[in-house]
């Protein structure tokens, strides 16, 4: 029979082939759903492939749509890290864009390196401020985060969609529910000439690095690892447990939110209720494949819009329909925590009941 | 005074008996689980899988009981997939189980796209009618309430008492209480706390996809994407406000269908001067509302995701 | 209940019995280490054995394999079969161990504590698909075995509000419901109050009289003597004595589990100071159980106080009121001249109070962390390891070497995880950060459970080295061996409520016995 022997240190390069051989596999395991499909399997991975790396344009793409990604993923990564079960990504994105577009359509006249910092923080803010609920619920009534911030995602998108039928509503809009587009001054710069990838992507980024510093280097970050690890030793030593969760709670809403306020502001200009395709729980995803490392979430994130930008590529050429993205992101997932766990652990054949 | 009378109609009763039908079988499928010990997050997931596997199979030709054997059947293998990575495995249950969600999900929405790649409007079926109850329909207020119910729903309370039953009554569900409680306890009587916890997981799967095969074969008679819209969850709080009781659990899942099919009246009653979305977010508000009146005094598993190792104590 | 038949109706002891279960050359091995090594072990019908050893002699292996959890390198299990003959035991298989008869109570009890005692017992005796749990006959078969043996426990109410004594009581009927042969007890008197554990031994003799076989797996030499007609003894795996229990004498056994006479050595206190400690009439609670009833008790500096109890009457909220993670709800707490009226955790480091916490695995340390953040733990709010919220990594890492020195903790290096590290080095680990700081009050809760004589006596001696130094020490265990060894005044604790602190020498084990179990042991203060 198999037993699963604890290793006493996990090798460095083991460490990088857990999500690097979870994201290989869930790429081959597509191989199964494409041939149901009836598509050319070689030339749906050539697709896959090429539009996701196989141009100038197609790499801006996947970079444009890793920034989101790059956010929630650490949204994810920094939360779990305190075992904070922040599922609420999603709905802390439409808080972050909804804030921004409050701020930047208008109402607010400022220069550029005013308003777009400005933009940026109202999204971090009304990310953050959406978790304090569930975080409240959970210290105050021990109400597990999980569900509330799952359940709270719904009231955020159902919220967006009154206020872009309501007051956020763009007279010019022919009806259609949209908000007004983002002023001039409040647009994140491009990157790259005619391609949408935007500065959203630097801050991303900064932010990934930032995140790798505060927890390996500071003492808040010292302390979020140890509520993580540890909950009731970290608690017996005297370690703030609601300053720590607040911390936590703060960044992983922020960082949520600043997603969504660049999508708005780096990439649509105009906010509607369809503006994430996931992003949030696909940040679990990343955060995951990321082996909840910040910096390890850029990657992750990268591969995962790859996935995305490749997809959208079949679909467009061989009439595959584009969900497949969506399957080949949980099969990484699950790919990726049994792979971690083969990490951990080394796995020893041995002759039944024999084990120790 | 309408928003009063709405409670008098039987339409209204009927109404909220239907939309409770689903939860039922995902809270019971929920506390199953949660009693053996593993937190099934795939529960979103598995409601989709139902809703879709059962329906399509209807579709493409087997009759409505047969759609919702074979909607059991996914969820069971959905259910298996989270028992595997989590019980023997012993992986975060939490992580597992938002893999499933979006594993199965993923999985309906692009098995719909290759069955009708190019439909606008969603293919319908011949769903479950309302079961005949001959004379029985003729109590006043109650007869026409139960008269309008399909037999999935009949099915939902017969599976409140069995698992009531199997819980309370049985060597089985003895084990199962147990495992939740205290692995080792099961394992010194010579039972293995494996096989009961992945089939209490695999069991409870099926009634949470059972559940979704209800909205496609008898509350509607199609299957759209985004239709499952957080019933899953919804089910995971209400497990916790049922105490993991099936009793409570029907209780549970009737308060909020009653509030659901409230809402849903007040919405026409008020003629358009609140804003739709006000009403829809109300189930939601009133789920996390739930949640947090149980919270406090909520006796969970003491188990409950605690992984479990053969001759660990 | 069905007992061997040979020895139905005659007194034990008298007529050769019939042996029921035999172990032959057993051995197992772990990588480098010899777990078990060669053991022989025979048990007759009737027969009260113990089993000595120190933690890593090799008793839970022995144990695990006869219960197949393990499987043996070599060597034999043989159980008498109905006839009465000896027949082999299948290895690896815990279904085939129960089947044969053979049962055990373990230290930490397998119940569940949602179900009734009487659906624990039932648990798993018939097929899960069959209805119903047991029924009447069940019901019956209990009751028997309950006024057989004497084990009156209500059956019927959840585990949860059982005592520990009538969990333990529970654990027994179980097995005794399955007809056992032979009964293996771990450590069961380890949560008893003395005359608790009298009661025990009046159950085990008479269970013992019926035919059944017991193996009572022990540290307490004083039971073993009274209790058991033969002892076997291991040490490093290998079975180093088995001999009548008549004419051994502590010191013997001690010397045999041991393998070295062991000094009991009591160092007076060098002088009293202030206070460091005073509870007037405090009141507290951590849960639903655990408690703490106008509660007064004073502790000095240079004085070592020692609590003892069974675990659950009230030391949990004790301890916490002293580590900061419980406030008073009536009464007045002062720490080192600071009336307390909060928690806060952090502020009780910043006094000065040294805190060993009862469990080290789950409050003592964070496993996936370093020797060096978990040294560091508790003291980076100050500055000495942090500059504006960053890190003093390098300030951390030789701190933490000097005192894996220091305290002579065996790693590879301050970086190393701390859950590699033996129980015995990741206690010193805590001991050297609760101790480092030269606290003037310390608390040590349980500070050596579970770890053997060397790290023991380590621990002891640092124990000690503070109290020297003046500080003033709260002891709280269970192991009234321990509390001898170190405490200058003793008080009992029962139900919440803490007794007057005697001086140790003129208290004797039946005497904190009685302040265990919450009576006046009738001397003065």
């Amino acid at each position: 029979m198999i037993r699963f022997v604890r290793r006493e240190a996990v090798p460095f390069w083991l460490s990088l082939a857990a999500p690097v051989g979870a994201g290989l596999a869930a790429l081959l395991l597509t191989a199964v759903p494409l041939a149901i499909s009836g598509a050319p399997i070689g030339r749906g991975f050539a697709l896959l492939f090429e539009g996701s790396v196989g141009s100038v344009f197609a790499l801006t793409e996947t970079m444009a749509r890793a920034t989101p990604l790059i956010f929630t993923g650490l949204a994810a990564a920094v939360a779990f890290r305190a075992k904070l079960w922040n599922i609420g990504a999603e709905g802390q994105l439409y808080a972050g864009a909804l804030a921004a577009v409050v701020v930047g359509t208008g109402a607010i006249a400022a220069p550029p390196f005013v308003l777009v910092p400005l933009v940026l923080l109202a999204g971090a803010a009304a990310g953050a401020g959406l978790l304090m609920g569930p975080v409240f619920f959970k210290s105050r009534f021990g109400a597990d985060e999980v569900v509330t911030t799952l359940l709270m995602n719904f009231i955020v998108i159902l919220f967006v969609q009154m206020m872009l039928e309501g007051p956020l509503k763009d007279p010019l809009s022919l009806g259609w529910p949209q908000s007004e587009p983002m002023v001039d001054e409040a647009v994140l710069p491009k990157l790259v000439d005619r391609m949408r990838v935007h500065a959203g992507l630097l801050v991303a980024i900064a932010c990934a690095i930032a995140s790798h510093v505060l927890l390996e280097r500071t003492l808040w970050g010292f302390q979020i690892r140890a509520v993580g690890e540890s909950a009731a030793a970290a608690r017996y030593a005297g370690v703030p447990m609601g300053g720590t969760l607040l911390r936590v709670a703060l960044l992983s809403g922020g960082f949520a939110g600043l997603a969504g306020a660049c999508e708005v502001a780096g990439l649509k200009g105009y906010l509607t209720a369809d503006l994430s395709p996931g992003y949030g729980y696909a940040g679990i995803v990343v955060a995951m494949l990321a082996g909840l490392s910040p910096l390890g979430v850029i990657p992750a994130a990268l591969f995962v819009a790859g996935v995305f930008v490749g997809a959208d590529t079949m679909s467009r050429s061989i009439g595959v329909s584009n969900y497949l993205a969506d399957l080949v992101v949980a099969m990484s997932l699950l790919c990726v925590i049994v792979g971690g766990l083969f990490a951990r652990y080394e796995v020893r054949f041995v002759r039944r009941g024999a084990q120790a | 005074m309408e928003a009063l009378e709405i409670l008098l109609q039987p339409s209204f009763w009927a109404a909220a008996i239907r939309i409770a039908t689903p939860l039922i079988f995902g809270v019971l499928g929920a506390l199953l689980c949660e009693r053996a010990g593993v937190l099934n997050l795939g529960i979103e997931g598995i409601f989709v899988a139902g809703a879709m596997a059962g329906w399509l199979s209807v579709y493409l030709g087997l009759p409505l009981w047969g759609g919702v054997a074979v909607a059991a059947l996914t969820g069971a293998a959905f259910g298996l997939l989270h028992a595997v990575l989590t019980v023997p495995l012993g992986l975060s249950q939490h992580v597992t189980g938002i893999g499933v969600t979006l594993l199965a999900t993923s999985m309906s929405y692009f098995g719909y796209r290759v069955a009708f790649p190019n439909v606008t409007s969603p293919p319908r079926i011949e769903a479950f009618r309302p079961l005949d109850l001959g004379p029985l329909r003729e109590i006043p207020f109650v007869g026409p309430i139960l008269a309008q119910q399909t037999a999935l729903t009949w099915l939902a309370f017969a599976c409140v008492a069995v698992v009531g039953l199997v819980l309370a009554r049985t060597q089985l569900g003895l084990a199962v209480r147990a495992v939740g409680d205290n692995p080792a306890a099961v394992e010194s009587q010579g039972l293995s706390v494996t096989a009961i916890r992945m089939g209490a997981v695999v069991a409870g799967s099926a009634l949470m996809a059972v559940g979704g095969a209800f909205l496609t074969m008898s509350a509607f008679n199609a299957f759209f994407f985004g239709m499952i819209s957080g019933r899953g969850w919804v089910c995971i709080a209400l497990t916790v406000f049922a105490s993991w009781r099936p009793g409570k659990a029907l209780v549970g899942a009737l308060l909020f269908g009653a509030f659901d099919a409230y809402q849903l009246r007040l919405q026409t009653v008020s003629g358009g001067v609140v804003p739709s979305q006000i009403f829809l977010m109300l189930p939601y508000v009133f789920s996390i509302a739930a949640l947090l009146v149980a919270a406090r005094r909520a006796d969970y598993p003491r188990a409950l995701m605690q992984p479990y190792f053969k001759g660990q104590r | 209940m069905t007992y061997p038949t040979q020895t139905d109706g005659t007194s034990a002891g008298a007529a050769p019995r019939s042996t029921v279960l035999s172990l032959r050359g057993i051995t197992k091995r772990f990588g480098a280490l010899l777990a078990n090594d060669a053991i022989d072990l025979d048990l007759r019908a009737g027969e009260i054995v113990a089993l000595l050893g120190e933690n890593g002699a090799g008793k839970t292996t022995l144990m695990n394999i006869l219960f197949g959890h393990y499987v043996a390198d070599a060597g034999e299990v043989r159980v008498a079969g109905p006839d009465g003959a000896l027949a082999p035991l299948p290895p690896g298989s815990a279904d085939a161990a129960l089947g044969a008869g053979i049962g055990m109570v373990h230290q930490h009890f397998t119940l569940a504590e949602n179900l009734s005692g009487f659906e624990n017992i039932v648990l798993g005796t018939r097929p899960l698909w069959s209805p119903g749990i047991g029924g009447r006959a069940a019901r019956a078969k209990v009751a028997r075995i309950a006024a057989d043996s004497g084990l009156g426990v209500d059956l019927d109410v959840s585990v949860s509000r059982l005592s520990v004594g009538e969990k333990q009581r529970v654990e027994i009927l179980k097995a005794l419901y399955r007809d056992v042969k032979v009964l293996i007890l771990d450590e069961p008197t380890a949560v008893l109050t003395p005359q608790e554990a009298e009661g025990l031994a009046d159950t085990v003799r008479s269970l013992a009289s019926r035919g059944l076989a017991v193996i009572f797996i022990s540290h307490k030499l004083n039971e073993v003597i009274s209790l058991c007609e033969r002892v076997v003894v291991l040490r490093g795996g290998a079975k180093v004595a088995d001999r009548a229990t008549a004419g051994a004498d502590r010191a013997t056994l001690a010397e045999l589990m041991v393998g070295r006479s062991i000094e009991v050595r009591h160092s007076a206190p060098r002088g009293v100071g202030e206070p460091v400690l005073t509870l007037d009439r405090v009141s507290a609670a951590m849960g639903r159980r655990d408690r703490l009833v106008d509660a007064s008790l004073d502790l000095r500096a240079g004085e070592i106080v020692g609590i003892a109890g069974v675990s659950g009457n009230g030391q949990g909220t004790l301890a916490a009121l002293l580590a900061g993670l419980a406030a008073p709800r009536s009464g007045r707490l002062s720490v080192l001249g600071e009336v307390i009226t909060g928690e806060d955790p952090r502020a009780m480091v910043a006094r000065g109070v040294g805190r060993v916490p009862e469990d080290r695995h789950r409050e003592g340390s964070i496993g996936a962390m370093s020797i060096a953040e978990n040294f560091v733990l508790e003291r980076l709010q100050g500055g000495d390891f942090q500059r504006l919220g960053f890190l003093a990594r390098s300030r951390i890492r030789a701190e933490t070497e000097r005192v894996i020195a220091a305290f002579d903790v065996r790693c590879s290096g301050p970086d190393a995880p701390i859950r590699l590290l033996s129980g015995g080095n990741m206690q010193k680990v805590i001991l050297a950060r609760a101790l480092d700081g030269r606290p003037r009050l310390v608390l040590a809760h349980q500070p050596t459970r579970g770890l053997d004589v060397a790290a023991t006596a380590d621990i002891h001696r640092r124990l000690l080295d503070a109290r020297d130094r003046g500080a003033g020490v709260l002891l709280i265990s269970e192991d009234l061996d321990e509390i001898f060894a170190l405490a200058d005044r003793i008080a009992g604790i029962h139900h919440g409520e803490l007794s007057r602190a005697f001086p140790a020498g003129s208290l004797d084990q039946r005497s904190v016995g009685l302040l265990m179990a919450g009576q006046d042991p009738g001397i003065a203060a």
